[in-house]
């Protein structure tokens, strides 16, 4: 009684109390708005990474033809005659990996998801350090800013690929120390990002909320935070030491004895290239975890709504994913299997990549049978969600060939790698991460999106998401490489998969168009889309949707601190009057 | 709105959220660290001959400078003992004198640093001189950073004490949980640049 | 706050100053060992040994691990089976190479 008394008098507080426009849009400390922020940067960087892999695509189908409309807004320096040039096809390469991982993908599934999601759904009232959550949006609003003026840096942006090795990264143009640069900001935000989840989610949950009654997608932000948290310092200690050999002249990654074109590099040499190979691996693949739990998560909320049915094995989504997280710290040098490894160590990282494959298929298979026998509802969300599994599987099951040394050594860096990794993180995460803005835009907005538009979306995307990264595998498979300034056309083994780039360069422009119906949607229904009538929208059990109104109250989300009597899938609740149990109903309601 | 277990205790996990948040941001800090002395050993298993620290380095400044890490390190845990104690004068003096450890061995380290400058030894020469400016580079941005908060609470931040002594008592603790483990790191660098 | 607490505190303080004091000798123990023409592995064992007792000290007492939560056990557990990892596998997968072996 006394609480819900001074919830009230809190809720007046507010009411009255009116906060200036910055406090409350620019610099806000309010979850929800942060994670506004992170959404919409993130998707800004996720469309500007996708226009640089449009541009490339040309040079791909049409080598040496000048590009058309754009080729000629461009500088000399980047395309002179409108032609693309190579230096600057490599830097929208290497841009290309980097926006849309660290800049895309991951602020988006944690920074904006996480960071809107997570306090809601375990009924806390923001997250533990409010501040340091405000800091970690605009430390990472400033890495991308670095990496966007890179492209005006003399030489242009980093152009030595996402994995920027050495020595080649260490002795290329200024692009790269700006890109060094950009990185350790981003990982400097990941960093507080993480802290700052794991201890909301260990200390901030409701009364009731026990570890086995969170919500999935919680536990995925759970072992994602763990990741970041303890696999990003090595990257930003190899970013510390390439700095150094870039801007202090040592020689970190420079072996004894460097010739670059002709000329002995006058360095001190004695450094190791292949350090900062298993350093950047360390973290890069663990960060193909922090790409895809998040995913798994939101898929996991949206089928057990749509399937109006508790999930199939919880438990085991939630040990597999622990297990996943930590085996993911102990494969990476399957990256590496080319790099002269010795038979012992590739034998315990093939197993390791083996063992790790079976959590994974644990999930995806949960997720499968989650939709046995369930009357499913065909939302835009649900079919967002339905495309993720057989595309991650997809994605999933390229990967095996990888693993093993002894099919990796003919893959490795061919186009096949490019359509394995793409698979799991475009039309498996981006799509994923689709069904979570049609799922929770409602809880953000009051209002419902489209769902006419939305199903046009769907059946865009996953189409022309397929006409892009399928012909990858036959490309890989005759051997193609990756990174060919004209995608293999001077070579003789190219030639009979050549005609599949104008196919995937048109699928990627289709995709551009398909994307329309989405930016309108989103846009109109902010102003215009169908309300909210009672806050749960979806009828679901989580507590973000059965104890907070939409949008949730600013500062504090609940109006009470709810109480959470059971687990988060009771969709099959005969005793509850709507046939569901939320998280905070009691028992007899 | 105000959220839960910011001073107190969640009874179930035993802590306050800044304890754990602090004890999770130094974890990251031994995976930056592990990666550096694991880079360490590899250039040093691989390079054909490696130079003695003692040969190139002071070793009496650096002993010096371990003496002066953990006096600093003990001050530090009385000042927040004093804190618990509720004697916030005693709590001044000490976390007065940790700050001037703090800076007597930034201020040794500046003469290390130059005197190597002053021999013209810098990173670029060796993969020695490199792993050296880089490893003890970084421990020094760690030392001022943990010195800007301590004085913060030494100086503006102890009005608090007035306000919320046992959240003050807290910031303190976690700043010290930090100061600590820079100390820990230089008990570690100490023999591995220097001795061996 | 109870004075049972308060008391507790002062018990601190001894404990404090005596591990401050090993850790005063222990430095000078290692600096004096260092003088001796070990081979460098028994020489890295014995420093190494040295600092871990050094840290262990400053962890458990300075910080207080003694008496800490099972949360951050459990936390640096993890965080220890990785620097071992990280420390360890690069190394593995340089000593086994194929080719020059001076140059990982």
């Amino acid at each position: 009684m006394s609480h819900s008394a001074d919830a009230v008098s809190h809720a007046d507080a507010h009411a009255h109390h009116e906060e200036s426009f910055w406090r409350k849009y620019v610099f806000s400390i309010d979850h929800k708005v942060i994670g506004i922020q992170y959404a919409i940067t993130s998707l800004l960087f996720l469309f500007f990474g996708f226009c640089l892999m449009m541009l490339m695509r040309w040079q791909l189908a049409f080598p040496y033809e000048p590009i058309p409309l754009i080729g000629s807004l461009l500088s000399e320096s980047m395309a002179p005659g409108g032609i693309m040039s190579p230096e600057f096809y490599n830097s929208l390469g290497a841009m290309h990996g980097t926006i849309m991982v660290f800049l895309g993908v991951v602020p988006l599934a944690v920074g904006a998801f996480g960071n809107f999601v997570v306090p809601l759904q375990i009924g806390a009232p923001d997250m533990a350090f409010p501040k340091l959550n405000m800091s970690s949006y605009w430390v990472y609003a400033a890495g991308g800013v670095v990496m966007l003026a890179s492209f005006f840096a003399p030489g242009g942006a980093a152009n030595s690929g996402w994995t920027s090795y050495p020595p080649l990264s260490d002795i290329a143009t200024t692009g790269q120390t700006m890109w060094l640069l950009g990185m350790v900001l981003l990982i400097t935000s990941s960093l507080l990002g993480s802290v700052n989840f794991i201890v909301t989610i260990i200390q901030l949950r409701a009364p009731g909320m026990t570890w086995m009654r969170l919500p999935f997608f919680v536990w995925a932000q759970l072992v994602t935070a763990f990741l970041l948290l303890l696999a990003f310092p090595p990257l930003e200690a190899a970013g510390v030491l390439q700095l150094m050999d870039r801007l202090a002249g040592t020689s970190f990654f420079l072996p004894t004895g460097l010739v670059v074109s002709g000329e002995a590099l006058s360095v001190s040499g004695g450094g190791s290239p292949l350090l900062w190979q298993h350093l950047f691996w360390f973290l890069a693949h663990p960060e193909v975890y922090v790409l895809i739990l998040p995913a798994m998560g939101i898929v996991a909320e949206i089928i057990a709504n749509n399937t109006r049915r508790p999930l199939f094995g919880y438990r085991s989504l939630v040990f597999s994913t622990i297990f996943l997280g930590f085996m993911s710290f102990i494969v990476w040098a399957h990256h590496m299997f080319l790099t002269g490894m010795g038979t012992s160590i590739s034998t315990f990282f093939q197993t390791t990549t083996m063992i790790i494959s079976v959590p994974s298929v644990v999930i995806l298979s949960a997720l499968f049978l989650s939709l046995w026998g369930g009357s499913i509802r065909f939302t835009t969300p649900m079919l967002f969600a339905l495309g993720f599994l057989p595309m991650f599987g997809i994605g999933g099951l390229t990967g095996l060939p990888l693993g093993l040394s002894a099919t990796d050594i003919p893959l490795h860096d061919t186009y096949y790698v490019i359509g394995h990794f793409h698979y799991v993180v475009a039309p498996g995460t981006i799509l994923a991460l689709f069904a979570g803005i049609y799922y929770w835009f409602p809880k953000a907005t009051g209002r419902k999106m489209n769902d006419r538009l939305g199903k046009l979306h769907f059946w865009g995307t996953i189409t022309f998401m397929n006409v892009i990264f399928m012909p990858m595998f036959i490309q890989g498979l005759a051997g193609v490489s990756r990174r060919l300034y004209d995608g293999g056309a001077q070579y003789a083994h190219a030639a009979p998969v050549l005609e599949w780039n104008v196919v995937m360069s048109i699928g990627a422009w289709a995709l551009a168009i398909a994307q329309i119906p989405f930016f309108i949607n989103f846009f109109r229904s902010m102003f215009k889309g169908e309300k909210v009538k009672d806050g749960n929208t979806w009828e679901a059990t989580t507590l973000e949707w059965s104890a907070a109104p939409s949008p949730p109250i600013a500062h504090g989300n609940f109006e009470t601190v709810p109480s959470v009597y059971r687990g988060p899938y009771e969709y099959s609740a005969p005793g509850f009057p709507q046939g569901y149990a939320p998280q905070n109903a009691p028992e007899k309601a | 709105m105000d959220i839960p277990y910011t001073v107190d205790a969640r009874p179930d996990t035993g802590m306050y959220n800044a304890k754990l948040g602090i004890w999770l941001f130094l974890a990251s800090e031994v995976m930056l660290f592990g990666a550096l002395f694991s880079s360490y050993i590899l250039l040093r298993v691989a390079a054909p001959e490696w130079p003695r620290g003692a040969s190139i380095l002071s070793v009496p400044l650096a002993t010096l400078n371990t003496m002066l890490l953990i006096s600093s390190s003990v001050t530090m845990v009385m000042s927040w003992a004093s804190l618990k104690m509720k004697k916030f004068g005693a709590y001044r003096v000490y976390l007065g004198l940790t700050l001037l450890f703090g800076l007597g061995f930034l201020i040794v380290k500046s003469f290390e640093y130059g005197a190597k400058f002053s021999h013209h030894l810098y990173p670029g020469d060796s993969t020695f001189m490199a792993i050296y400016f880089t490893l003890t580079g970084l421990h020094v941005l760690h030392v001022l950073g943990g010195m800007i908060v301590n004085a913060y609470l030494w100086g503006p931040g102890a009005k608090m004490w007035k306000t919320a002594p046992e959240q003050f008592t807290n910031r303190v603790e976690v700043a010290g949980l930090y100061w600590h483990f820079v100390d820990l790191v230089w008990i570690f660098l100490f023999p591995v640049l220097y001795l061996l | 706050m109870s004075d049972s607490h308060t008391h507790d505190v002062s018990k601190h303080v001894r404990s404090y100053v005596l591990v401050f004091a090993a850790l005063a000798v222990l430095t000078i123990v290692t600096v004096w060992v260092a003088s001796f023409e070990f081979t460098v592995g028994a020489a890295v064992a014995v420093a190494l040994i040295i600092a871990t007792f050094k840290g262990s000290l400053v962890a458990s007492f300075f910080m207080h691990l003694v008496s800490e939560k099972k949360a951050i056990y459990w936390l640096l557990a993890l965080t220890a089976i990785f620097f071992v990892v990280l420390i360890f596998l690069p190394l593995g997968a340089m000593l086994d190479h194929q080719g020059t072996p001076n140059v990982p």
